[in-house]
């Protein structure tokens, strides 16, 4: 994957995110403060502007201009989040022209990485990390499908919020799906669909 | 010099509080990220950074109010040239004692004695 397959990628996750707003924004309301979708799009809408204004030339300029428009904007837990997996992005894509199997392998890893680092999360807490977890660890082991993806997602509703502002709630945050596993989700679907057509 | 910065998911409850210091402690440096630039509700790395770079001093005591707020304050923590204590005392208590302290000149020790019961997250 070059820079102008990754730039795809990056623009089909921003207008999934754009378009699917008021839905995020839905999952957010019973476990959440229900801006989910509004921070997402927000983010979305000005890393765009950023890419536009100044094209970034290498991998590791787009994942940095994107890092950076979410933790400006945003304004939600999902801002230093987000911000922190694409800063490892970043780094892991330093000084690549390409990201190869092995480098976006370790590119996804080092994601999940920073993400449980930034939110002190573990494995079962219904938090993004429980969608990046399964999809770092299965990527180098089998061809990922969307339907994968689906499921990795749909995983997060039975469990129980031990993390972030769903905690609060108990056993009633079980039965929902997590907002953010939602829109990591959108950014896996992406990124399989821009390699496979490629 | 040591100084305070308040980080709030509202600009109403920054400014709010930073009026309630004022009146106790006006030598201390204090600056306030609080809310987004647009008014929403929220926080963000760029506005907790401004805030940190604008306070005149070199050490500072942050303040938070709530989950989002602390990853974006360990962000700048982690990037920013100043010594920052990112304390998870409770917001107005916490800013309270730290300003009361620093105002009357107290040693770091004892100011991070003071805010340490007053932890609750």
């Amino acid at each position: 994957m070059d820079l102008t397959l990754a730039r795809q990628w990056m623009d089909a996750f921003f207008e999934d995110l754009k378009a699917h707003k008021d839905y995020l924004s839905e999952l957010d309301n019973p476990i959440g403060d229900g801006d989910h979708g509004i921070n997402m799009a927000r983010g979305a809408t000005a890393a765009q502007e950023a890419l536009t204004q100044s094209p970034p030339e290498t991998l590791n300029g787009l994942f940095k201009t994107i890092a950076m428009s979410l933790l400006s904007k945003v304004g939600g837990a999902s801002g230093p989040l987000y911000g922190s997996v694409f800063l490892a992005f970043a780094k892991a894509s330093l000084d690549q022209d390409t990201l190869d199997d092995k480098t976006l392998s370790q590119l996804f890893m080092d994601g999940k990485d920073a993400l449980m680092n930034r939110g002190k999360a573990t494995k079962g807490e219904k938090t993004m990390v429980d969608v990046w977890i399964p999809f770092s660890e299965r990527f180098n082991q089998d061809p990922l499908t969307k339907e994968d993806v689906d499921a990795m997602v749909l995983a997060t509703k039975p469990l129980k919020a031990t993390k972030g502002r769903a905690a609060y709630l108990g056993d009633r945050s079980i039965g929902h799906i997590d907002p953010g596993s939602m829109s990591s989700g959108y950014l896996f679907k992406t990124f399989l669909n821009v390699r496979d057509h490629s | 010099m040591t100084g305070i910065v308040l980080v709030s998911h509202s600009g109403l409850i920054v400014q709010g509080l930073a009026e309630l210091l004022k009146e106790i402690a006006k030598d201390v440096p204090l600056t306030t990220a609080g809310g987004l630039e647009t008014g929403d509700i929220g926080t963000t790395f760029d506005r907790i950074e401004a805030a940190v770079n604008a306070n005149p001093a070199d050490t500072l005591y942050v303040f938070y109010d709530l989950g989002s707020a602390k990853m974006n304050c360990e962000m700048v923590q982690e990037t920013a040239d100043k010594t920052i204590y990112l304390s998870g005392a409770a917001m107005i208590e916490g800013a309270f004692v730290a300003a009361t302290l620093i105002s009357a000149g107290a040693e770091q020790s004892v100011i991070d004695g003071q805010l340490k019961p007053l932890h609750v997250k």
